[in-house]
């Protein structure tokens, strides 16, 4: 019994050992000066078991009595969150250890943020899915105050933990009235008890875990922390907010959706849908006004999710399919632009001020040009993969009769793409001013132009996420 | 009414009083007095419903460590609490107003409670039967057996409280002489020091 169930849970088990060892390690030895082969180590460690995952054994299967759930969701899911991991360790090392922020313990830290990701991804339960979050938010407090000598940096961190603390009561008091209802907190428990009728007490309580997790993919209006936080925080701190742990909050709303209230599709989707467009606007009209592109990117990842959101709210198979779709792809795009953000520096000091960015094009086509199929990307223009993400999810709105939720979502677009071009604009054709330095980590520069070609390669046939998506959203949506 | 009844209305009201004090009293050492006979009371509580380990290990970790922790870091902190009350009481009404609302809708929300059809028989399937087996081993049987997939996350998370917590404050200062016992202990006499004849009248 055990052992079947150790066996399901395995790659998870393996990271937790390993961030241990990892630990003992970095403390028994030169410490922070270990960093640097650690952060390899752990990258590498996801880069295998993100393989394992997805060349290992297929089919559904679930432990500890329904609290674990392995299906392919599941691993969709968590293989895009291990290597959108590895590959954020890989593009902030250079800055790390130039920036005087290499500590051993923040590989450690992600580690214990991604097991508690990939525990998100796979519950079954209320209680596990509490757990998993609390370990990924925990771990995600920590670093966004890990450069504890600046004010900008603690108050992030401090701003996160007070309002992560609120969304975990909302999410705890919802999760409980749910549990009054329905007596247990499996899923599948939930989900048998669940039928047409919904009682008020438990669309409270619905509403209220609804509330909880929005505020964990940052969606309108639970979005208030975001920029804050993404602007004080050190950037390879920002770029790893922006990339793995949206994939698993996004993942645990459709696994809540529809694992225990599957019963009931008509009830989540309006509030999911109500978020979607919420955060589609309020991202694309917010970021105009902004001038840093950290607080650019954090208005961004609101309107991202907000597209996420609408394929979520279709409450189909092509919804869920469309969904995962478009978080591999946002997460591609956001480690090609930090990658690029991260090695934006004058005179050795980093400057985040968009205006900097001024001909960046005469000092460097090449990089120019990625950026600038990224950006576009990012604003979902049609040859690049950003559009057909957003293609997905508008297509999947349309066909579940909901035309107006993939009309707002277009004109959300088109509002958006306005700061996106602007940064374009600035790049080539603005005012002639201090140049940024040329300096590019060889890694950082790997993952700007291979994410930029990618978004030109990928319209052939989307590197087949197309049918990995299928067969996880069929896995979900039963 | 048993005497049971009149306990539960003694510890109840005890509790809920204890509590309001505690966040209106201006002294927080009174607070944290208060929040200790609220604990106290909910242990009474816990004792009512049969849950003695549960009662027990309230007054043991909370009143024993936590409270008296807390009494600690209210004493040793140099923080004017009158001037941070001060401060909310500015936003007293709008607060007080959200709180109303918010109560009646989860009044609406509890008012008109609704159970599933088999919630009794899911709730009972968890829990081994308390007939047969005493509370701390039922507890036992839950925590380390049935959801110890539960219990080594909880593990897991107090680790990532730890490893932050020495993140965030540990500071490796320099220039700071720390003692080496094992140097101390291998230190010979012969090289440490130098014994010199000083001639009467001469320096060294």
């Amino acid at each position: 019994m055990l052992q079947s169930d150790l066996a399901t849970v395995l790659p998870e088990l393996i990271l937790a050992i390993y961030a241990m060892g990892a630990l003992m390690f970095g403390v028994s030895s030169g410490k922070d000066q270990t960093t640097g082969t650690l952060t390899w180590a752990t990258a590498g460690m996801f880069v295998a078991l993100a393989l394992w995952i997805g060349f290992g054994n297929a089919g559904d299967r679930s432990a500890f009595g329904g609290m674990f759930t392995d299906d392919n969701f599941a691993r969709f899911a968590k293989i895009t969150i291990l290597l959108s991991a590895a590959a954020v360790l890989l593009i902030s090392q250079d800055y790390m250890a130039r920036r005087d922020l290499a500590r051993f313990e923040y590989p450690v830290l992600v580690s214990l943020s991604v097991i508690g990701m990939m525990m998100m991804v796979s519950a079954g339960d209320l209680m596990a899915l509490y757990m998993g979050l609390e370990l990924q938010s925990l771990a995600l407090y920590v670093v966004a105050a890990l450069r504890r000598d600046s004010a900008r940096s603690t108050e992030a961190g401090l701003k996160y933990f007070v309002l992560g603390a609120l969304s975990s009561g909302l999410l705890l008091y919802g999760a409980s009235l749910t549990y009054g209802y329905a007596g247990t907190t499996l899923f599948s428990g939930i989900l048998s008890t669940v039928n047409e009728e919904v009682p008020l007490g438990l669309l409270f309580g619905l509403v209220f875990m609804l509330a909880g997790l929005a505020f964990k993919v940052s969606a309108a209006p639970f979005h208030m922390w975001t920029p804050d936080v993404y602007e004080g925080s050190p950037t390879p701190v920002t770029a790893f907010f922006a990339t793995a742990p949206k994939v698993a909050a996004m993942a645990l709303i459709a696994r809540l959706a529809y694992d225990a209230f599957g019963g009931i599709p008509d009830d989540w989707s309006q509030v999911l849908s109500a978020l979607a467009v919420l955060s589609m606007f309020w991202g694309a009209l917010a970021a105009i006004g902004q001038r840093d592109i950290k607080r650019l990117m954090a208005y961004s990842s609101i309107a991202h999710m907000g597209f996420a959101l609408v394929g979520l709210a279709a409450g189909t198979a092509e919804g869920v399919q469309a969904m995962l779709i478009y978080m591999a792809i946002y997460v591609a795009m956001n480690v090609g632009t930090f990658a690029f953000i991260l090695s934006m520096e004058r005179d050795g000091k980093p400057v985040t001020d968009i205006a900097s960015l001024n001909m960046y094009s005469r000092t460097d086509p090449m990089k120019a040009l990625a950026m600038l199929v990224l950006l576009f990307s990012l604003a979902g223009v049609p040859p690049m993969l950003g559009f057909f993400g957003k293609f997905y999810v508008f297509r999947a709105a349309v066909d579940a009769d909901m035309a107006w939720l993939a009309l707002a979502g277009a004109v959300a677009s088109v509002i958006g793409a306005y700061y996106y071009l602007r940064v374009v604009f600035y790049m080539y054709f603005g005012t002639e001013g201090d140049r940024l330095d040329s300096r590019m980590a060889p890694a950082q520069w790997l993952a700007l132009v291979a994410v930029a070609a990618a978004m030109l390669l990928g319209i052939i046939n989307l590197f087949g996420i197309e049918s990995a998506a299928a067969l996880a959203a069929e896995s979900l949506v039963r | 009414m048993t005497v049971a009844d009149v306990a539960f209305y003694c510890f109840s009201t005890v509790t809920v009083a204890a509590g309001l004090m505690m966040t209106v009293s201006r002294n927080p050492v009174h607070s944290v007095l208060w929040l200790i006979l609220a604990f106290l009371s909910s242990a009474g509580l816990f004792v009512l419903l049969g849950a003695e380990f549960v009662a027990m290990l309230l007054i043991i970790v909370y009143v024993g460590a936590v409270a008296v922790l807390f009494l600690f870091v209210v004493m040793m902190l140099d923080i004017d609490f009158a001037e941070l009350k001060g401060e909310m009481a500015k936003y007293m009404p709008l607060a007080l107003l959200v709180g109303v609302v918010i109560l009646i809708q989860i009044g609406l929300g509890i008012g008109a409670w609704v159970e599933a059809d088999g919630k009794m028989g899911l709730r009972a399937a968890v829990a081994p039967d308390a007939a047969q087996v005493e509370n701390t081993r039922a507890l036992g049987l839950l925590i380390y057996d049935k959801y110890i997939y539960l219990f080594q996350a909880s593990g897991l998370i107090l680790l990532v409280a730890m490893i932050g917590a020495i993140v965030l404050t540990l500071r490796h200062r320099s220039g700071l002489k720390r003692q080496d016992i094992l140097q101390q202990m291998y230190r010979d006499p012969a090289k440490a020091m130098e014994l010199v004849d000083v001639k009467p009248g001469q320096g060294l």
